[in-house]
């Protein structure tokens, strides 16, 4: 992050390559910036601004940018002596100093407060320091004096008079995690001085002189000391460690260290020192900080003697668990791999903790490998530690893919080549994503060649639709067989194109054309007629015409439906279905007619129950009427007149009827409908008109 | 657990309830989702707030989703996709599937499909082989195949379950769905319908007021042994078991005290079960019987008998004419019609404009719409003097370089198809050729189902095909269905014969089979062991 005069904040990656910029808003770029801290706290990236107006700005997630301003601290005249950026209960506050007196300032408020146990005349605040983790808070003040105490201002741990009295360059915490020892290291020019409430190794405090300019980093489990030719890291001895290597310490660790320099030297010193372990029974411990310390140690020659002196120590115990020798193994090679000078990642034990180890979130090795872009290393170690081909190798190859599309003096098929050459179809691999990054870098051919190596074909789609390439995403979504996948580019590509163009596009993909007919008939019915309309389907225009006309209420819309519907068929040349329409028009009209005369229902019957009802009624003359205009064959009326007349009972109309002409259905329905009526005398009466092979 | 307060059904009415929360279980429908926005809008126009979720069943469809455009509802899916309706039936309950994918040509349900097959897999381990016909079939099996391999799930080296599978496409055989069905499980899904399983008896079986919801399956006594038989025999062995029941009955008189009281607790009560279930499925026969007598029904099926077999064309035709003309049954007629069409390659045009007129005039103008679907998926066509067998290829030729565009295309614009029943039926022999009577009691091949005159085309070609473990010696069946065969054998399951497995057959029917096909596939299998 660089932050600029005027409130910019600058993002370059670890190669210095511009990422992006923010503003940390306009009082900060009227007042601009007196000083700034950059903090990290679980949320993220956070950046303080004290702004030329003495006034605070801040964000705690550069990533999720949401900007503070502070509340003003009342009568503030001049820039506070100090301040520090505190995390408490998930809030970000500011702590500051302006001579003698300490202010908070979170969200809303601005309120003094005094430190518990601290004396009033211990004079104006210099310097304060926050711990790695926000706990524990050191304030030092102009008469030499350093207090040390909890970060919510609740409790003192211990206090400090340092005879120097002018104001350090730096101050900082220097502490372990899980360890009860404080300590907090103070900087000036040339003189470094580390105080804390240990009672055993730091009594009060103790100097060093720095022989150059130097810088303090305060870390996780110590203090980085910087300088031109050097890089220190001063930290709490681990109890391991020192135990192991404490002058005269009769420790099991150190007995067993020594018990295996003297094996190795083939003396019998080695079974007095390892008897004595195992005297005490303690064996197990002495294997067990052997390993502990190991991990503690740079030098690869001590990691490795005191390595040995734990196998060594191994032997003679029945069953010790080998995971936590195994590991350590693992874990030392993976570190000392990266903290060789060409990596140059000088991780301590503690920072690379085992728990992280099979996990590839940014904080463990792999993935900081991966930042630098040590791709070959990276794999290796994963390959090492042997992480699955999806948590490891794959996802270090998709960033490997990512950071290669960035190259832009290679041609587009080239890194498309090289990279389908490397990844192939290796597990959990995202062509899909790859491409993404390949078009956020403005190469959209790449993005759409590497899409093609993408298996599933529901992946490529949105992108392809990201990038506009939609007539290719309309193929892809029909291969994978989705419709819903399908559904969504038909939508898209409905909005983004003008009528013509959509509808030309749906021609071509007959799938896509079906699924978007249903969504019309369900959705937008005029839509479906301008498609119909399109490529001149006169029949479905038709159907369409007699679809409507049943949602229509008065005769006169239906009749105009169908009469559309009439057109429509006559040039899909249906003279079929044109003439069946025509008699529809003609039978509705009747059959409004017919209702006003008789004042009975008839329109939606059809022809045949029209009949059939004017029959029941004895409308014989419109019966007659309708049976010639519509053509009706005659078998059809005749069986549909013989059975109204029978259900009306009018035998005599029947008998007149079967004398009319000669009945084209014969007489044996006369007989049978007869029957049916329990008619029995009827039914004698065209008995003898049946044929004879009938008879029977 | 969750303090549901009250269940209702998804139906016209709307639910009453003062909970603030409601949540719908429902197939993607267009016409539910119209319900449920009803709900939404009535209650937003009150002034209430609820909260919405539904639930699609199997898998939730952009479709009737966007078509219902509702705010604040959330959605979900439950992915049920096969239910089980007996100890050899599972069914996917989707009724919408036909129209959906062989009228509209929509694909969604191809991946329930694959879905459901995955979930097979995945419970019983690999199948060995898997043939199939037909294009939806095809595409579901790649489709699954796919899935599988994307899921790269653990089923290798699982001994199979179920050593063959079957996908079979409806539309190479229509000609058994449209045929009257003889064996009692058909009658009674004809005349009653069975769904899910379980049928809805009215008062006439009953023979009270009130009807009655039956469970039909293999736990049910009475009909498992009657299920499968021809109609034919079912009411002599209804009588026979009613004369056994009776003399069970009977056996009370000349008990003493300490027999009546082991014969009342053990016996009567299974037996008044028995005699309860006879009564209904002796009600149910009468109630067929009444059906099938009253509309000349031997007559039917003497036509229907003709049109399969290819004679008296003439006298089948105007047989149908009648029946239209006096409007005996809309669906009927139009069953009869379309197995005239197919058997007969489409209708003569002089036939296919008078009947589909008197059609108009019996059932009314609004089946105009019908018969455009019907001939959209070739179940009533005309035949075509005019376009001669070259314009037919070309528009195959045309169809096949679409499907080039795409793994999918469109299923729908097709060319009303040429169903060469009359071929294929040669070529397998699916009408018997017997010498006197057929026994229908004893039967000797699948034809009994339907009175021996005919064996179900899918069933035969299930037997076929498993007999010769592929499609070879099928080639001109083959190329007369269409094409679109497939026969593959997982390599990663061995080939063992001796496997119990492999005598498991699962039988998948793209868009729906008849109980007559069951019956004919039982007779198989009890044939074949």
């Amino acid at each position: 992050l660089c932050i600029q005069e005027d409130g910019t904040v600058l993002i370059y990656n670890l190669f210095c390559e511009f990422k992006r910029h923010f503003s940390m808003g306009n009082e900060v770029l009227q007042n601009h910036v007196l000083e700034a801290k950059v903090f990290h706290t679980e949320y993220g990236t956070g950046v303080a601004i004290l702004t030329g107006a003495y006034r605070f700005s801040l964000t705690t997630n550069i990533d999720d940018l949401k900007l503070r301003r502070m509340p003003e601290v009342p009568g503030l005249q001049k820039p506070p002596s100090c301040w520090a950026v505190l995390s408490q209960d998930r809030v970000t506050i500011v702590l500051l100093a302006v001579g003698q007196d300490l202010y908070l300032l979170d969200n809303t408020s601005c309120s003094v407060v005094t430190p518990p146990g601290m004396s009033p005349s211990t004079g104006a605040y210099l310097q304060m320091a926050v711990s790695f983790n926000y706990r524990c808070l050191a304030l030092f003040t102009d008469t030499g004096y350093i207090w040390m105490g909890l970060a919510t201002l609740k409790e003192k741990l211990c206090e400090f008079n340092s005879s120097i009295r002018s104001p350090p360059k730096q101050m900082v915490w220097c502490m372990r995690p899980r360890s009860r020892q404080r300590a907090v290291v103070v900087a000036w020019d040339r003189q470094l001085m580390v105080a804390g409430n240990s009672t055993e190794c730091i009594h009060g405090e103790h100097r060093f002189v720095l022989d150059e300019d130097s810088y303090l980093v305060p870390e996780l489990d110590g203090v980085r000391i910087l300088s031109r030719t050097s890089h220190e890291f001063l930290h709490e001895i681990p109890e391991a460690s020192q135990e192991i290597f404490k002058i005269a310490s009769m420790a099991p660790g150190a007995l067993l260290l020594e018990a295996q320099k003297e094996y190795e030297k083939e003396s019998q010193k080695a079974d007095e020192y390892l008897r004595e372990i195992k005297d005490q029974k303690l064996l197990p411990e002495a294997v067990s900080q052997c390993i502990e310390a190991a991990g503690y140690e740079h030098e690869p020659d001590t990691q490795k003697s005191l390595l040995r002196a734990a196998s060594f120590g191994k032997c003679f115990i029945d069953k010790f668990p080998p995971e936590s020798f195994v590991r350590m193994c693992q874990d030392l090679r993976v570190l000392n791999a990266i903290r060789d000078y060409q990596i140059g990642i000088p991780l301590t034990f503690t920072q690379y903790p085992p728990w992280d180890r099979h996990m590839t979130d940014t904080s463990s090795s792999p993935s900081r490998l991966v930042l630098r872009r040590l791709y070959p290393l990276a794999i290796r170690i994963c390959e090492y530690l042997r992480l699955s081909e999806i948590q490891g190798v794959s996802r270090i190859l998709a960033h490997w893919a990512c950071y290669k599309v960035q190259q832009k003096d290679k041609s587009d098929e080239e890194v498309a080549h090289a990279i389908n050459q490397k990844l192939g179809d290796t597990p959990g691999i995202s062509y899909s994503e790859i491409a993404a990054r390949a078009y956020d870098c403005g190469r959209t051919e790449l993005a759409i060649k590497l899409l093609e190596y993408e298996p599933r074909s529901g992946e490529q789609v949105p992108l392809l639709l990201k990038m506009k390439r939609s007539k290719l995403a309309l193929s892809k979504a029909i291969e994978s067989g989705d419709t819903d996948l399908v559904y969504t580019v038909v939508l898209h590509l409905k909005n983004e194109l003008n009528r013509g163009t959509f509808f030309m596009t749906l021609q071509n993909q007959p799938v896509a054309l079906s699924l978007y007919r249903q969504f019309c008939k369900h959705q937008e019915r005029e839509t479906l007629k301008d498609l119909y309309n399109q490529d001149d389907n006169h029949q479905e225009l038709g159907n369409f015409h007699v679809h409507s006309s049943y949602s229509e209420k008065r005769i006169e819309g239906r009749v105009g439906a169908l009469q559309n519907a009439l057109d429509e068929y006559y040039k899909a040349k249906n003279e079929f279905a044109a003439k069946a329409t025509e008699d529809q028009i003609k039978l509705l009209r009747l059959q409004r007619h017919l209702q006003e005369d008789f004042d009975k229902p008839y329109l939606d019957l059809s022809l045949h129950d029209t009949v059939s009802n004017l029959i029941l009624d004895g409308h014989h003359k419109r019966a007659e009427q309708l049976y010639r205009e519509f053509k009706i064959p005659d078998k059809k009326y005749w069986w549909l007149k013989i059975s109204a007349l029978a259900n009306r009972g009018d035998w005599e109309e029947m008998e007149k009827f079967s004398k009319s002409k000669k009945s084209p259905i014969g007489y044996l329905p006369f007989v049978e409908i007869s029957v049916k009526h329990h008619n029995r005398y009827e039914a004698k009466k065209y008995a003898p008109r049946v044929t004879p092979e009938q008879r029977v | 657990q969750h303090e549901v307060d009250k269940l209702y059904k998804v139906e016209s009415r709307p639910a009453l309830s003062t909970s603030d929360q409601f949540c719908f279980l429902v197939r993607p429908r267009i016409k539910t989702m119209r319900y449920i926005a009803d709900i939404v809008n009535a209650d937003k126009m009150s002034g209430r707030s609820r909260k919405y979720k539904i639930i699609f069943s199997p898998q939730k469809v952009s479709l009737t989703v966007l078509c219902c455009h509702l705010p604040h509802v959330t959605c979900d899916e439950w992915s049920f996709y096969l239910l089980p309706l007996d100890e050899d039936i599972i069914s996917m309950e989707l009724p919408e599937f036909f129209r959906d994918y062989f009228l509209e040509g929509d694909h969604r349900w191809i991946n329930s499909v694959a879905r459901a097959l995955q979930l097979l897999n995945s419970l019983y381990g690999p199948f060995g082989k898997a043939y199939g016909i037909g294009r939806c079939a095809k595409m579901s099996y790649e489709l699954w195949r796919d899935l599988e391999e994307e899921s790269e799930g653990d089923s290798q080296g699982r001994k199979p379950e179920i050593g063959n599978v079957f996908l079979m496409d409806r539309d190479p055989d229509y000609v058994t769905a449209l045929c009257s069905q003889m064996v009692y499980e058909g009658l009674v899904d004809d005349t009653f319908r069975i769904k899910c399983g379980s049928v809805d008896f009215g008062p006439d079986v009953t023979s009270s007021d009130k009807s009655i919801k039956v469970l039909l399956n293999a736990q049910d006594k009475v009909f498992s042994q009657i299920r499968n038989e021809h109609f034919s025999s079912v009411f002599g062995f209804l009588s026979q078991k009613s004369r056994n029941l009776q003399a069970q009955y009977d056996r009370r008189r000349g008990m003493d005290i300490k027999q009546m009281k082991n014969f009342v607790s053990q016996e009567l009560k299974g037996l008044k079960q028995e005699h309860r279930l006879l009564s209904l499925h002796i009600g149910a026969c009468e109630s067929i019987m009444k059906k099938k007598t009253k509309q000349d029904f031997q007559e039917m099926i003497k036509a229907e008998h003709s049109l399969l077999e290819g004679f008296d064309i003439r006298e089948s035709t105007s047989f149908i004419e009648e029946h239209i003309d006096r409007q005996v049954s809309p669906i009927e007629s139009l069953r009869l019609m379309c197995l005239l069409s197919i058997t007969e390659n489409g209708l003569i045009p002089k036939d296919y404009r008078s009947l589909k007129t008197q059609y108009l005039q019996s059932y009314g103008p609004e089946h105009l719409l019908t018969f455009h679907n019907l001939k959209r998926i070739g179940l009533l066509t005309e035949q075509s003097a005019g376009e001669t067998l070259t314009a037919v290829e070309s528009k195959v030729s045309k169809l096949v370089t679409d499907r080039a565009a795409g793994k999918i295309t469109d299923a729908f614009n097709s060319l009303a198809r040429r169903s060469n029943f009359r071929a294929i039926s040669k070529k397998l022999g699916l009408i018997p050729r017997v010498d006197g009577e057929y026994d229908l009691k004893m039967p000797r091949d699948m034809a009994y189902v339907f009175s021996g005159a005919y064996v179900p085309l899918s069933c035969k070609i299930i037997e076929q095909v498993l007999e010769r473990r592929g499609w070879l010696g099928l080639e001109e069946v083959v190329r007369l269905l269409n094409g679109n065969e497939f026969s593959i054998s997982d390599s990663a399951v061995e080939d063992n014969p001796a496997w119990e497995s492999q005598r498991v057959i699962l039988a998948v029917f793209l868009g729906g089979c008849t109980f007559s096909e069951i019956a004919a596939l039982r007779f198989l299998g009890k044939e074949r062991g």
